[in-house]
């Protein structure tokens, strides 16, 4: 594989849940009224974070395969 | 309306996807060396990369803007995209044609034309082709642009410079390959960005029940029985019971065989991605696996739309109105995100609609840089040159093909809903193609000749029946009656187009055939070995675990779609 595609979709999406969440955290309630009073900075950031860590582990293990385990690495995810 | 606020985080958001984006086509740049690498990957993207680029391609602003418009004006209905048009005709596709399209080494869908029949039907299609990408690819650029200027006061000039640079940019860099990985990424984040829009926009209106029960207010406001919002087939007995007016033959027929298929089994656009596979199982295997997610995209593209009319009509003036007097629907999903996401997550829908139209775009400019320098370029003005000669055309097309674009974006203005043109657009060329490759690809006697005359007379009947008749309420001009005399009163655009198609595919099957009759095959059985259906040898499976085989694959996507259109009947 050239470039295993699950490295980048995992870190921009680690990035974006690690953002979301902290700024859940400090931001104040009140610019949660649109969204029915649910904190969803906070949620959904942390939903990104946990998919970005397992792209990142995915990808991670197929690059480690090398050239033998190109074939696992990239194709065999489903 | 009133525009929206981006905050310091939405504003980061955003640059870090750019960033991204222009660095995966940098790194990209270093295995671009041949023509083959730039157009077509090199053939060596696996089968869940390619699905899913398969879909992305097409997730244009005419999948999240247009659905999402099209759901607050239709409903439900518009489900038959998915349900009755776009899943069967991928399973065809991977089923049927991948062994004709990957087994016979074209690079482009003008190139199997020429295989097939002859010069002049490749000719023919590879210009209707460029210029229907262009159009789709400024119809995406105009959309972007458009909103940005509603949405966020940008302006519109800029918007448009932006978007052609960092999409030229990263095509420019890495081809084929880097469109791909790009809408990969992008189709990740309109899944993650739109996705918490759709949950809290259901909670608001007390699930789906809910939704049902104020969209019935909306269908009896606009004169219709109570369910016609919220229910895809119950209403398509005659077309004056439902918003869409269509009635249940224009829609299977019009819309579920000949558009859909037309659109998923010639569009070079799409099938671009599959011939890119690393193999010719990959190649199969793209648009059953891409089938998968697009059979639950409805949820994440329709029904913020119907969300948005339902919220219009019983909270009073959610979408801004247009000069004609009726709501903006383009404005269905922007609208949507401003009304329920907080600064943050904000930033994310708004890059993942940014995403989509991108991806739109990067999709059309691949696959007319593609046909232009195979199709075009190389077999009609330049033949012979070196392979570097054709990869600078490539970059070249690219650069060219965005320019067309940002001209093209300005001829859609006129629609108040960007997919009614759309599939004015592939009625005019993807239905009467459609034809052309069912009787070319299952009966061997069909002639080169009767090919290029049957494409013709389809796109001059498109022409006709759309120079005849008229939407209601239309004025004499782009959406039809051009031919001086209107014959008949379509009740929506949609049903304009449906038939359009209609008179366009059967027009071009039947002189294709008559035509056909009346020439002399061009081609021997032998030079039509792998082009035609009965002189291909089958592919067996056999040697495949039995849930890893196509057909086993197939067979549950299809059963899943059944599922899905009793249970929204």
């Amino acid at each position: 594989m050239k470039l295993d595609l699950r490295l980048p979709i995992g870190l921009m999406f680690a990035i974006f849940g690690a953002m979301l969440t902290l700024y859940g955290l400090v931001s104040s309630d009140a610019i949660y009224a649109t969204s029915l009073g649910i904190n969803v900075n906070l949620w959904w950031g942390l939903v990104l974070l946990a998919f970005g860590v397992v792209m990142l582990v995915l990808g991670r293990r197929g690059t480690r395969g090398g050239e033998s385990g190109r074939g696992d690495g990239a194709g065999g995810t489903r | 309306m009133q525009q929206i606020h981006l905050g310091a985080i939405d504003y980061a958001i955003l640059s870090i996807y750019f960033a991204f984006v222009l660095g995966i086509g940098w790194v990209l740049r270093r295995y671009v060396r041949s023509s083959e690498d730039f157009f077509l990957s090199g053939r060596s993207i696996p089968a869940w990369i390619a699905g899913l680029a398969f879909i992305s391609a097409n997730l244009g602003a005419q999948e999240v803007i247009g659905m999402g418009a099209s759901g607050a004006k239709y409903g439900m209905m518009t489900s038959h995209f998915y349900w009755l048009g776009a899943i069967p005709a991928m399973v065809f596709v991977g089923i049927f044609m991948m062994p004709f399209y990957y087994g016979s080494r074209a690079r482009s869908v003008p190139e199997y034309l020429k295989l097939r029949f002859d010069e002049k039907t490749r000719g023919f299609n590879a210009i209707s082709f460029a210029v229907m990408t262009v159009f789709s690819s400024g119809i995406s650029m105009y959309a972007l642009a458009k909103l940005l200027e509603l949405v966020l006061g940008w302006n519109f000039h800029t918007s448009v410079v932006l978007s052609a640079v960092v999409v030229l940019a990263y095509i420019f860099l890495g081809g084929l390959t880097s469109a791909i990985y790009n809408e990969v990424l992008q189709f990740f984040l309109i899944v993650m960005g739109f996705l918490p829009l759709v949950l809290l926009g259901l909670k608001d209106m007390g699930g789906w029940a809910g939704l049902t029960a104020k969209l019935e207010t909306v269908a009896t406001n606009a004169g219709y029985s109570a369910g016609a919002w919220s229910s895809s087939w119950r209403h398509l007995g005659s077309a004056g019971s439902n918003p869409m007016g269509v009635e249940w033959f224009g829609m299977v027929m019009g819309l579920g065989f000949v558009l859909s298929f037309g659109y998923w089994c010639t569009d070079f656009l799409v099938v671009q991605r599959a011939m890119a596979a690393e193999s010719m199982t990959a190649a199969r295997r793209t648009p059953l696996l891409a089938a998968i997610p697009k059979m639950l995209f409805p949820a994440l593209v329709i029904l913020p739309g119907m969300i948005a009319i339902a919220l219009h009509v019983t909270n009073g003036g959610l979408l801004p109105i247009g000069s004609d007097g009726t709501p903006n629907y383009n404005l269905a999903v922007p609208v949507m995100l401003a009304h329920y996401l907080p600064s943050g997550l904000l930033g994310l829908g708004l890059t993942a609609l940014m995403a989509s139209f991108m991806s739109g775009m990067a999709g059309n400019v691949t696959a007319f840089n593609a046909v232009w320098t195979y199709d075009i370029y190389q077999s009609h003005i330049r033949p012979g040159q070196s392979d570097g000669h054709y990869l600078r055309m490539g970059h070249a097309a690219t650069v060219f093909g965005i320019l067309l674009s940002v001209a093209a974006a300005y001829a859609t203005t006129r629609f108040n809903n960007i997919l009614d043109m759309l599939q004015l657009v592939f009625a005019f060329v993807n239905a009467p193609l459609f034809a052309t490759f069912l009787l070319g690809m299952f009966w061997r006697r069909t002639t080169g000749h009767g090919a290029f005359f049957g494409l013709l007379t389809g796109t001059a009947a498109a022409a006709i029946h759309h120079g005849l008749v008229l939407p209601q309420g239309a004025v004499v001009g782009l959406k039809g009656g051009f031919l001086g005399a209107v014959l008949h009163t379509y009740p929506s655009e949609m049903a304009q187009n449906f038939w359009t198609a209609i008179f366009a595919w059967s027009a071009c099957f039947f002189a294709t055939i008559a035509i056909s009759l009346l020439t002399r095959r061009n081609k021997s059985d032998d030079e039509l070995k792998g082009l035609v259906y009965a002189l291909t040898p089958r592919l067996t499976d056999r040697e495949m675990v039995w849930y890893k085989r196509p057909a086993t694959l197939a067979v549950a996507v299809l059963g899943l779609t059944l599922v899905l259109n009793v249970i929204f009947w």
